[in-house]
């Protein structure tokens, strides 16, 4: 219960090495509410099968993999007729080992009339980090648009007045990707000076 | 208040002997009005020590002026992100002279927990600092305690040739002094 396992590190700096998720998509059935979704989802939009990638329902969670050129069209639909009136945001992840697929956008969706909530993600390869915007669809998502272009560099297509929202307007790179260095500097102390975090030697 | 001793005692009664430069400490350290500048959690510290229990009107100080024309003292309470950064300039280049700065909490005196790209790692890089107040938060005791050693440095301000004599003294001491990692401190 008590002394360190392992290396003892507890900066999240050392290294960490995580398996990758798996690619496969749940099987059918998804379980309490995901197969009605799915099931009107599919009724609604002709091209489900070509548009949605992958279903993962995974810790009681559904998410559906959208191709980036059919965002607009399956949030349209999940808005006006399976009633997912809420988008909560869109969240930006980025998976630098993952080629050709590296940044995520992820929309979290909540229906307050049938008490649902889903998620949809859209990937983009680093060379070409365009997806459509949902303004249209949730006007909410501005902000959270602006947000996710400022932290991970994807550029959402359509949306109003795409610029830096929480970094100064003239920073370049974007801060909450992998590869982006934590910028702290060396604290001084009396007697000695303690790098940051990310530099610091590992607990051998 | 007599610079001569004894001379008071000579004089009639109601009369009182001062200096140009007590005289304007006294009166400038008893009604510091201070501007809104809370940026974070410190703000809350400081909004309580501003309410009902830790009073901050007990000092004249009750008016947290929004407009930075009105006030002399700027109690930065809270990080500041590298985009308020200019921000924080523009205020504190508004407030007319005399003004003092009082980095309120850990972010403002030195950044903080917070040792990263986006946060200024202490005040004094932006605006020149009077009182640094450690704490996360300080507690509104502790603020006013801070409030309280600055009017005592207000309370001794020299002015005219007497202030410059004093700026000169203290930029040769910062200039020779030893940095921080060669001090002993308490591990030695």
């Amino acid at each position: 219960m008590f002394g360190a396992s392992g290396t003892g590190d507890t900066s999240g700096y050392g290294g960490l090495v995580r398996s990758t998720t798996s690619k496969g998509s749940s099987e059918r059935p998804y379980g309490s509410y995901f197969d009605e979704v799915a099931d009107d989802l599919e009724r609604a939009y002709p091209d489900f099968s070509q548009a949605i990638e992958r279903v993962v329902v995974y810790r009681g969670e559904l998410t559906l993999h959208v191709k980036r050129e059919n965002l607009v069209d399956v949030a349209m639909i999940l808005r006006d007729t399976l009633l997912f009136e809420v988008c909560m945001g869109v969240s930006g992840v980025h998976y630098p080992t993952d080629l050709d697929r590296e940044l995520h956008a992820v929309y979290h969706l909540l229906s307050m009339t049938h008490n649902r909530r889903i998620r949809l993600e859209v990937s983009a390869p680093d060379s070409d980090p365009h997806i459509p915007s949902v303004v249209e669809v949730w006007a909410g998502n501005n902000w959270n648009e602006r947000e996710t272009f400022d932290m991970f560099g994807i550029i959402f297509d359509g949306h109003p007045g795409l610029t830096r929202i929480l970094m100064p307007d003239d920073w370049r790179g974007h801060p909450q990707r992998k590869d982006y260095p934590l910028g702290g500097i060396p604290v001084e102390y009396k007697g000695a000076t303690v790098p940051p975090p990310n530099e610091r030697r590992s607990y051998r | 208040m007599g610079l001569i001793v004894g001379l008071e005692e000579k004089l009639p009664s109601g009369v009182v002997l001062t200096s140009v430069e007590k005289l304007a400490g006294y009166v400038r350290k008893n009604s510091l009005w201070p501007a809104t500048f809370g940026l974070a959690c410190c703000a809350i510290e400081m909004m309580a020590a501003g309410a009902g229990r830790y009073d901050l009107a007990r000092f004249g100080m009750e008016v947290f002026r929004a407009s930075p024309r009105q006030a002399d003292l700027m109690i930065v309470a809270g990080r500041v992100s590298n985009k308020m950064a200019p921000v924080l300039r523009q205020i504190y280049d508004q407030m007319a002279a005399p003004k003092w700065v009082i980095a309120m909490g850990a972010c403002a005196s030195s950044g903080g927990m917070f040792n990263n790209y986006a946060i200024v790692q202490g005040v004094d890089h932006v605006v020149p600092v009077d009182i640094y107040l450690p704490g996360c938060p300080p507690r509104p005791e502790m603020l006013m305690d801070a409030i309280l050693k600055l009017h005592e440095h207000i309370n001794d301000e020299k002015l005219g040739s007497n202030r410059e004599e004093v700026i000169r003294e203290v930029e040769a001491a910062a200039m020779a002094a030893k940095p921080t990692f060669a001090l002993k401190g308490l591990l030695a």
